[in-house]
C-alpha cells in the first residue's frame, strides 16, 4: 500500500471500472484510493461510480461480516446475561452482568477451573513436544543423506492421510491395556492423552518445517562447522533459532488442534476432573438436564478468548504456513 | 524444490560430516573426533542424564512386564531400549540421533494402532465379549455364586501389595494360606500370628481397621478363588475378618466345555460363538474375545438393517465432504475477489473480520449453532424469524442443511485467506497483457486466474475433502448424528457420517461393538487410501520428494 510511483500506468491500464479494475489491483506497489494518488485533478464524488467501483464491496462485506459476527455475538451477549436459559439469551445485550461468570467458575458440578487447566497443559505439552520432535525429524530430513530417507519423507505423507481417530478403537484398548499395567500413563490420564498426540508428531507439521529448513542455507551450517561446531550445536543454536518463525507456526496449529480434539480425548479421559474442555463443555451442553446456557456461554468465551487473540496476533505467519504446507 | 535447494543441500552434506563420495577412514574418524570435541562437558551430561531417565523407565516398565509374563512385550521394550543406547552412544548413525523420539511414538500410536484396528475387526471384541475364555468362566461363575450352607467360617485379614488386594486365610487346621482376585489360596510363608490366627505376611502390609471401613466396597467385592478349580467356589468377606465358603449355581465342566446350570439343570455349550449357548439360543454373557473371519464385514455389508444405514451414511458422507469443499471454496473465492482490490477502504477490517470464525475453536462453534438453531428457544426460530418453528436440527433434511450451513461459516474464512493468497501471487502483467490484447474481466477470470488460482489451491481441496470426511467436530456438536434412525440396531442417526458412526458404535449405547467399529474404520481407511492415490497420482506430489 505504500509505493505510489507505479499509479500513473496503473490507471491507464485499467480504465474499464468495475471487475477489471478489481481483479487488476493486486500487486503490492499499486494502492491508496485512486481519486487522489497521480490524478491532479480531483473529480467530484458521485454515487453510482463509487458504488460500481467499491461500494457494492461494502455491501457484500456488510453481509458476510453479519453472518460470520452473529454466532459470536449471540455467545458474547449471552455471556453476559445473568439469566441463564437458552430463550433467555435471546434478546442481545438486553442485561449485562458477570453473574454467569462467576456461576461457571464456582459451580461445584462443574470443575471449570480445573478443565480449561486440563486444556492448557495437554495442549501445550503437545504441542512444545510436536515441535521439538518434528523439528528433529525435520533437520535430519533437510541436511543429511542416509538410507530410507524418501522412504520416511513418503511414509510421512501418507501417514498424515490416516487420522488418528479412525484407529480410536484401538487407541482405547491399547491404552486400557497399558492402565492395566502401568496405571500412571493409561487410560484416564493426561499424560496418556499427551502420549496418543505425540504419535501425530511426525505429520504435516515435520513436513512444514521440513520446507522450511531447506530454505536456511547450508552455508550457515558450513561456516559453524569450521568454527568447530557440531551437529547438535548447529542444530539447537541456530537452526531452531533461524526458523523461529515457522516453530511459532507449527506450535500454534498443533495447540489449536489439541485444542479441539474431542475423539480421543472423549474415550481415554473418564473422570470428570481429568477432562479438557473439548469433553467437559461437550458433555455439559449435551445433558438435557443442564439450563444454565449463560454460564456455557461464559465458559466458552474463556475458553475461546485466549486463542483468538493468539490466532490474531500471529495472524501473517499462520496464513503462510497454512497455504505453504499443504502446497509443498 | 528448486535446484538452488539442492545445492544447499549437497552442501550440507558435506557440511554434516556424511559427504555423499565415500569418506576415508581417516576423514570419518576426524570428522567424528571434531564432533564430539564441539560438544561441551554440559551437553554429554544432558545427555547421559536423558538416556538415564530412560533406561530407568525402560527397566521399570520391564520389571512390571515380566512379573505379568507379558514376554513378547518385554522383549520388544527391551530391543527397544538397547536400541536407543546404541544409537545415542554410538558416534554414528546422526540421522537416527534425530528420527527415534519421534518415530517411536510414531510406531506405537499412529502405525500400531492402525494395525492393530485391523485385527480388532476380525474379532467380537466389545460388550461381553472382552476377556479370554478364563476370565469368562471366572467371571460367570462368581457372578453366580452363593454362600454355602452351614460351611466354616474362616478368620482373615486384608492385606494389600501395589494397591491390590489380597486376603489372608487361616486355615482349621492352622495352616496359612493367601490369595486374591483370580489369585486361588496357596500356602503363605513368613505369616504374623497373633492367638493363632494370621494377621499379616511378609512383604504385605495389613490393612488398619480405617482402611477396611474405607476400602470397604473393593473388599466385599473380592472373591478369592479356593483352587484352580473353578467348581470349588471362593472366599469372600463381608467384614474384613471373617470369610465364607461360596460356591456358584454354575458348574464348569473343563473337559466337556460346558457350563451347567445347578438349579435348573439347563447345559450351556461352547459352540464356538465366544459365549456359553443352550440349546435354545439363550448366551450366558460374558463371553469371551475370539476371531470372528470377515464375520464383521459381511454383516455390516449384507445384515440389511445394518447394510441400509451403511449405504446412506457412506452417501451423505461423500455428499457432506464435497458439499462442504464446495461451498466454502465457491464463497472464500467469491470474498477474495471481492475484497481483493486496491481501492476499497476497510479491507483489513474485514479481512480481520472474516477469520474470526476460523479463530475460534470448532467445537465451541458448534455447540453454540446448536443451542442457536434449537426449535423452540433457539435465537434463528425465535427471533431471526419472528416465532417460527423451523426444525433446524430435528428434521432429518434440515439438519444436513444446518450441518452444511453451519460448515460453511466454519470454512469458509479459511478458503478466503488462502484464495487471497493466490489471487494476490498471479503477476499483474499476465492480467495486464490479457487486457491489452482485448480480454474482458469475465475471460480474464476464467481463462487465466482461475486455472493459474487452481494450481495452488487444489492440492488444499484435496485436503480439505480429507479433513471433512472425517469431521467429527461439527456432526457430534451440532447434532449429535441426530435424528436418530430408529430402524437401525445400532445408534445411527441421519446426519451421522462413518467416523461418528464408528465412535456412536464403539462407545455409546448399553452394547458396545468395539469389532464392528473397527471393520468401519478400516471401511473408511479404504476409502482415505484410494482418494489419496488418486490425489497422489494427480498431484505428483511424491515424486516432487527429493
Amino acid at each position: 500500500m505504500s509505493g505510489q510511483s507505479g499509479m500513473t500506468t496503473r490507471a491507464m491500464t485499467t480504465q474499464r471500472p468495475g471487475e477489471a479494475a478489481s481483479t487488476g489491483g493486486s500487486d503490492a506497489s499499486g494502492g491508496g484510493p485512486r481519486d487522489t494518488a497521480g490524478i491532479p485533478r480531483r473529480r467530484p464524488f458521485r454515487f453510482d461510480r463509487w458504488f460500481l467501483a467499491t461500494g457494492w464491496r461494502h455491501v457484500v462485506g456488510v453481509i458476510i461480516t453479519a453472518f460470520a459476527l452473529l454466532p459470536l455475538l449471540f455467545v458474547f451477549s449471552a455471556s453476559l446475561n445473568p439469566q441463564g436459559t437458552l430463550t433467555g439469551s435471546n434478546a442481545l445485550f438486553s442485561e449485562i452482568g458477570l453473574d454467569s461468570y462467576v456461576r461457571i467458575l464456582t459451580d461445584p458440578q462443574v470443575p471449570y477451573a480445573t478443565w480449561f487447566a486440563n486444556t492448557l497443559i495437554i495442549a501445550g505439552i503437545t504441542s512444545v513436544a510436536t515441535v521439538f520432535l518434528g523439528a528433529l525429524a525435520a533437520y535430519s530430513f533437510s541436511r543429511m543423506r542416509f538410507t530410507g530417507r524418501r522412504f520416511g519423507l513418503i511414509t510421512i505423507v501418507v501417514i498424515q492421510m490416516f487420522p488418528q481417530l479412525l484407529a480410536v478403537v484401538a487407541i482405547f484398548l491399547l491404552m486400557s491395556w497399558i492402565g492395566d499395567l502401568f496405571p500412571a500413563i493409561g487410560l484416564n490420564t493426561r499424560i496418556g492423552l499427551i502420549m496418543v498426540y505425540l504419535g501425530g508428531a511426525l505429520g504435516v507439521n515435520t513436513y512444514l518445517m521440513y520446507g522450511f529448513f531447506n530454505t536456511v542455507p547450508a552455508s550457515i551450517d558450513e561456516a559453524a562447522k569450521i568454527d568447530g561446531a557440531g551437529h547438535a550445536r548447529i542444530f539447537f543454536t541456530m537452526i531452531l533459532r533461524l526458523a523461529a518463525p515457522i516453530l511459532a507456526v507449527v506450535a500454534l496449529l498443533s495447540f489449536i488442534t489439541s485444542v479441539n480434539e474431542f475423539v480421543v480425548a472423549s474415550v481415554l479421559l473418564i473422570d470428570t476432573d481429568q477432562q479438557t474442555l473439548a469433553v467437559g463443555l461437550t458433555k455439559l451442553v449435551s445433558n438435557p438436564r443442564y439450563a444454565d446456557w449463560s454460564a456455557f456461554s461464559a465458559g466458552a468465551v474463556m475458553a475461546a478468548l485466549p486463542v483468538v487473540a493468539l490466532f490474531l496476533f500471529l495472524q501473517k505467519y499462520i496464513v503462510s504456513g497454512l497455504t505453504a504446507g499443504s502446497v509443498k | 524444490m528448486t535446484t538452488t535447494t539442492d545445492e544447499g543441500v549437497e552442501r550440507a552434506e558435506r557440511a554434516s560430516g556424511t559427504p555423499p563420495e565415500k569418506p576415508t577412514k581417516r576423514q570419518r574418524q576426524a570428522a567424528g573426533i571434531a564432533d564430539q570435541a564441539s560438544g561441551g562437558i554440559g551437553v554429554l551430561l544432558v545427555k547421559i542424564l536423558a538416556l538415564g531417565i530412560v533406561d530407568a523407565i525402560a527397566l521399570y516398565a520391564l520389571f512390571i512386564l515380566v512379573v505379568n509374563a507379558e514376554w513378547l512385550i518385554a522383549g520388544i521394550v527391551a530391543a527397544v531400549a538397547i536400541f536407543v543406547n546404541w544409537v545415542y552412544f554410538s558416534r554414528k548413525r546422526l540421522p537416527a540421533k534425530y528420527l527415534t523420539p519421534g518415530v517411536i511414538f510414531l510406531a506405537v500410536f499412529q502405525i500400531f494402532v492402525l494395525a492393530y484396528t485391523s485385527y480388532v475387526g476380525f474379532t467380537n471384541y466389545g460388550t461381553g465379549h472382552n476377556g479370554s475364555k478364563e476370565q469368562a468362566v471366572g467371571a460367570l461363575m462368581s457372578a453366580a455364586l452363593d454362600r454355602v450352607p452351614d460351611s466354616p467360617t474362616y478368620p482373615v485379614a486384608v492385606v494389600d501389595r501395589l494397591g491390590e488386594l489380597s486376603l489372608v486365610v487361616t486355615g482349621p487346621n492352622g495352616g496359612v494360606f493367601i490369595g486374591g482376585e483370580e489369585r486361588p489360596l496357596e500356602p503363605a510363608s513368613g505369616a504374623q500370628m497373633e492367638g493363632g490366627v494370621a494377621v499379616g505376611v511378609d512383604g504385605y502390609t495389613t490393612l488398619t481397621f480405617q482402611e477396611i471401613v474405607s476400602r470397604t466396597d473393593e473388599i466385599t467385592e473380592l472373591a478369592v478363588p479356593f483352587s484352580d478349580d473353578p467348581n470349588e467356589g471362593a472366599l469372600r468377606t463381608p467384614d474384613g475378618r471373617s470369610a465364607y465358603q461360596y460356591t456358584s449355581s454354575l458348574e464348569y465342566d473343563e473337559a466337556a466345555g460346558t457350563m451347567t446350570n445347578l438349579d435348573t439343570g439347563v447345559v450351556y455349550t461352547d459352540i464356538g460363538t465366544g459365549a456359553f449357548t443352550s440349546e435354545a439360543g439363550e448366551e450366558l454373557l460374558p463371553g469371551w474375545q475370539i476371531t470372528v473371519g470377515f464375520d464383521n464385514y459381511l454383516k455390516a455389508l449384507t445384515d440389511t438393517r445394518l447394510s441400509g444405514p451403511l449405504a446412506y451414511v457412506t452417501t451423505w458422507t461423500f455428499a457432506f465432504a464435497l458439499i462442504s469443499v464446495a461451498s466454502t471454496f465457491f464463497l472464500g473465492l467469491f470474498l477474495a475477489i471481492v475484497f481483493n482490490d486496491m481501492r476499497m477502504r476497510g479491507r483489513k477490517l474485514y479481512r480481520t473480520v472474516l477469520i474470526l470464525p476460523y479463530a475460534v475453536p470448532s467445537f465451541l462453534s458448534a455447540l453454540v449453532w446448536a443451542g442457536m438453531m434449537n426449535e423452540s428457544f433457539g435465537f434463528i426460530n425465535q427471533v431471526l424469524l419472528g416465532g417460527a418453528s423451523v426444525p433446524w436440527l430435528t428434521d432429518p433434511v434440515m439438519a444436513k442443511v444446518s450441518v452444511l450451513l453451519v460448515n460453511l461459516w466454519l470454512g469458509f474464512p479459511y478458503m478466503f485467506l488462502v484464495c487471497t493468497g493466490a489471487l494476490q501471487s498471479i503477476p499483474d502483467e499476465i492480467v495486464e497483457a490479457a487486457t491489452v490484447d482485448g480480454a474482458r474481466p469475465w475471460g480474464i477470470f476464467r481463462l487465466i486466474k482461475l486455472p493459474l488460482l487452481l494450481v495452488t489451491v487444489a492440492p488444499l481441496l484435496i485436503a480439505s475433502f480429507a479433513f471433512n470426511f472425517n469431521n467429527f467436530n461439527i456432526i457430534y456438536m451440532l447434532t449429535n448424528g441426530g435424528p436418530r434412525d430408529t430402524g437401525a440396531p445400532i445408534p445411527v442417526g441421519f446426519t451421522d457420517i462413518l467416523i461418528t458412526m464408528v465412535y456412536k458404535v464403539a462407545f455409546t449405547g448399553q452394547m458396545r461393538d468395539y469389532g464392528l467399529a473397527s471393520a468401519y474404520s478400516i471401511l473408511i481407511f479404504i476409502v482415505v487410501a484410494v482418494i489419496s492415490i488418486i490425489a497422489f497420482r494427480r498431484t505428483k506430489a511424491l515424486e516432487e520428494l527429493n
